[in-house]
């Protein structure tokens, strides 16, 4: 099977460290990995803010770059939701009824991390070993848009060593939301400090989710309150390995949002 | 008595107020959850949900479809029963309709059904300028009306309010409009609705007009549906002499076997109750029973706007439950007021600039007051998308501001755009990323920056770009690729 790995342009260039564990995972489970580099963006800022004809573009690149490939695996649930969900209505109402049937045939084939390892690859357990005390947050995307119920919890479960710890309110918002964040910042931090505050009721020393846009939002309040509680991405647990730890090299340690 | 919305400022300015009401937040908070787990045990009983959900948005799908053909029926239907129907194009002329109806009728007052159609049209305003007392009857429309406040919730108008706060109301109000609150009264529940009930029990038995609205009216029959928890609404709809209603032309439903998946639906999406406990309809004139000089009042304002749009017509679906609201993680925090509307919530954000347009700011902000999370399409009895229709509603204002001088947003998402239009200018900018990130060097976060970006940093931490991309790892870690 040939697997491309579709970074998303937030973490191809903010947080290279997600992408990299994807690699890692994808390759111990016995899967070859291609980065095309002609890839950037799915688009989803500029449709989400009503910029559906710059979004044109990059929706028509998505699809020239990763179409003959039989797998795209992406690390956000909110990105893959954006080519599945949207990529083809926004080449429809832009008046490009052969690109819009295109993408939503293309779309068929663009995971999100724990969906390809749960139903693709029919793994749970990726030999991973996180000695830590962990709270998943589900971020809405992956969710409410595509559905991935309790595969990355199902991840996590088999992970060696971990305290999975549940997130009180999980299921909320977590108030980030796309340039949301940004023009109703009032708002936004309402709602991130109701998530960062269940974050901290569950002591635990990680909070793990499937967005590092989301985390970035939680993290960085949790940051400002100095709580003491890191944010990481759910294939940098995936990726830490029992040799990780005895090298003292913990994937992902030094890594914030 | 009651406020206008008229004039709101958009979304942003208004939420950032009502954030900082504490006391509101936490009333807020203490409702919104309170129906949220409700519904959610409700709906959770009822084995084929999703089934109930795809035939409501079927049946609302197929009247709006043939709307046209649906509402000849319904005049038709209801003239055969004896009541008259009467047209309305916007909130003037529904207005001036049912002024002259109460004037013909010689009243000086009118005792008022819970009605969302009346709300929206300012219907009590257009009374009072001619005269004539409009008295809300539903208990919490009362609150609202006595506070000479604006309602901030579809179902719960007072959901701003705690018992504190009504009974401070009920006792500085009531006894200027009629009936007084008892001395010593107190914030017991109980207690606050006894004062309401005889409050409300003198205007009963005096009003000879009543206006309502109508939760659906069937085609086939011209039989009106009102569905409450009170009896107030019962009282208005039997004992006046002449009944006015005010109903939005969405409201139809071909025949009255569809009740029986509607009446399923409302209930429990809205006061999370397997069944409310007063269901009233009426088929026009019933000789020697009820009102005799029945009105309906059919609304467009502004609805054949929505209609006309291929996706939002959906929104048209909506009966008007408030459950949307309920699981709405920005209506929790920020209440009803800031949507500058009697539609507030999700379904507000998309209705108010579906019907009344997007040229003021309010309309123009709605469809952004929403992270997309997706929490009120699972809640929505009808599956009504209301984030595509969110989305869909900021390209149209995006769309219509295109041409001028372009915005600060409007060059940064263009610019955005450009870059990610070709790879080789994308691995350029991350050249930019790289050497800041080097500059940075050891700072893993960063406080507070200045323009535009403090709205991200004066709450929360910024990452630091790091010093080398993924795509600079990939290129010299695992070669260059540069097929596709």
């Amino acid at each position: 099977m040939r697997v491309a790995l579709f970074a998303t342009c937030f973490n191809d260039a903010m947080w290279p460290e997600t992408p990299k564990a994807v690699v890692t995972v994808l390759e111990r489970l016995g899967c070859t990995v291609e980065f095309p580099l002609g890839q950037t963006c799915c688009g989803q800022m500029l449709t989400n803010t009503g910029y559906a004809r710059e979004a044109l573009p990059l929706v028509e690149r998505f699809a020239d770059v990763f179409e003959s490939y039989d797998a795209v695996v992406a690390p956000s649930g909110s990105c893959v939701g954006s080519v599945r969900h949207q990529h083809s209505g926004v080449a429809r109402d832009c008046g490009r009824t052969d690109l819009a049937e295109r993408v939503a045939t293309g779309a068929r084939k663009v995971y999100e991390l724990s969906e390809f390892l749960v139903d693709v690859l029919g793994v749970t357990d990726v030999g991973a070993r996180f000695p830590h005390r962990v709270t998943y947050h589900p971020t809405c995307h992956s969710l409410r848009m595509l559905r991935v119920g309790d595969k990355p919890l199902e991840l996590l479960r088999a992970v060696r060593g971990i305290d999975l710890v549940e997130l009180p309110g999980a299921e909320e918002c977590c108030g980030f939301g796309g340039t949301f964040a940004l023009k109703n910042a009032d708002t936004s931090v309402a709602m991130g400090s109701d998530k960062a505050r269940h974050v901290r009721e569950t002591e635990a020393e990680v909070l793990v989710a499937g967005d590092n846009s989301c985390l970035a939002h939680i993290g960085g309040l949790l940051r400002r309150q100095r709580a003491g509680v890191r944010v990481m991405h759910l294939a940098e647990v995936l990726a830490s390995t029992e040799a990780d730890f005895a090298r003292g090299q913990e994937l992902g340690a030094e890594a914030t949002r | 008595m009651s406020g206008t919305f008229v004039g709101m400022p958009a979304f942003p300015d208004a939420a950032r107020e009502a954030l900082a009401d504490s006391q509101q937040r936490r009333n807020l908070h203490h409702a919104t959850h309170t129906i949220r787990d409700k519904r959610a045990r409700v709906v959770g009983e009822v084995g084929n949900w999703e089934e109930l959900r795809v035939a409501g948005a079927e049946i609302k799908d197929r009247v709006l479809t043939h709307l046209d053909t649906y509402l000849e029926q319904l005049e038709e239907s209801l003239t055969r029963a004896g009541a008259t129907v009467h047209w309305a194009r916007d909130a003037e002329e529904a207005n001036r309709i049912v002024v002259e109806l109460v004037r013909a009728t010689g009243a000086d007052e009118v005792v008022k059904v819970k009605s969302m159609a009346t709300q929206e049209i300012e219907l009590n305003d257009a009374l009072e300028a001619a005269g004539i007392d409009a008295w809300e009857t539903d208990l919490a429309e009362l609150i609202v009306q006595l506070g000479h406040d604006l309602p901030s919730h579809i179902l719960v108008p007072a959901i701003h309010r705690n018992r504190a706060e009504i009974r401070e109301i009920f006792l500085r109000e009531m006894g200027q409009v009629g009936t007084p609150a008892p001395d010593g009264l107190t914030s017991e529940p109980r207690e606050l609705a006894e004062a309401a009930r005889r409050h409300l029990r003198e205007k009963f038995l005096r009003s000879r007009v009543a206006i309502s609205g109508a939760n659906f009216a069937v085609a086939d029959s011209g039989t009106l549906v009102v569905v409450e928890s009170e009896g107030n609404g019962r009282m208005c709809l039997t004992l006046p002499e002449t009944l006015i209603s005010v109903v939005g032309i969405e409201k139809v439903v071909p025949t009255l076997a569809d009740l029986e998946v509607m009446l399923q639906l409302l209930p429990r999406s809205s006061t999370g109750e397997r069944m409310n406990p007063y269901t009233s309809m009426w088929t026009g004139v019933t000789p020697g029973d009820g009102p005799q000089d029945v009105h309906v009042v059919l609304l467009d304002n502004g609805r054949t706007e929505a209609l006309a749009d291929e996706l939002g017509r959906q929104a048209l679906r909506c009966i008007r439950c408030s459950a949307c609201l309920n699981v709405c993680p920005v209506y929790e925090r920020v209440g009803g007021h800031s949507y500058g509307s009697v539609y507030p919530g999700p379904i507000g954000a998309v209705l108010n600039p579906l019907i009344r347009g997007t040229s003021t700011p309010v309309d123009k902000s709605l469809p952004y007051a929403s992270s997309l999370c997706g929490a009120c399409f699972d809640a929505c009895p009808v599956r009504i998308q209301i984030p595509d229709l969110l989305v869909r509603l900021r390209t149209r204002v995006v769309d219509e501001k295109r041409g001028g001088i372009p915005s600060g947003e409007e060059i940064a998402m263009k610019g955005t755009a450009w870059m990610f239009a070709e790879a080789k200018r994308w691995e350029r900018a991350q050249k930019g990323s790289e050497l800041a990130g080097r500059a940075l060097r050891r700072r893993d976060g960063l406080g507070r920056l200045p323009g535009p970006l403090s709205a991200w940093t004066d709450a929360r931490d910024a990452p630091a770009p790091p010093e080398e991309t993924f795509r600079s790892w990939w290129r010299r870690e695992r070669g260059t690729d540069e097929r596709a």
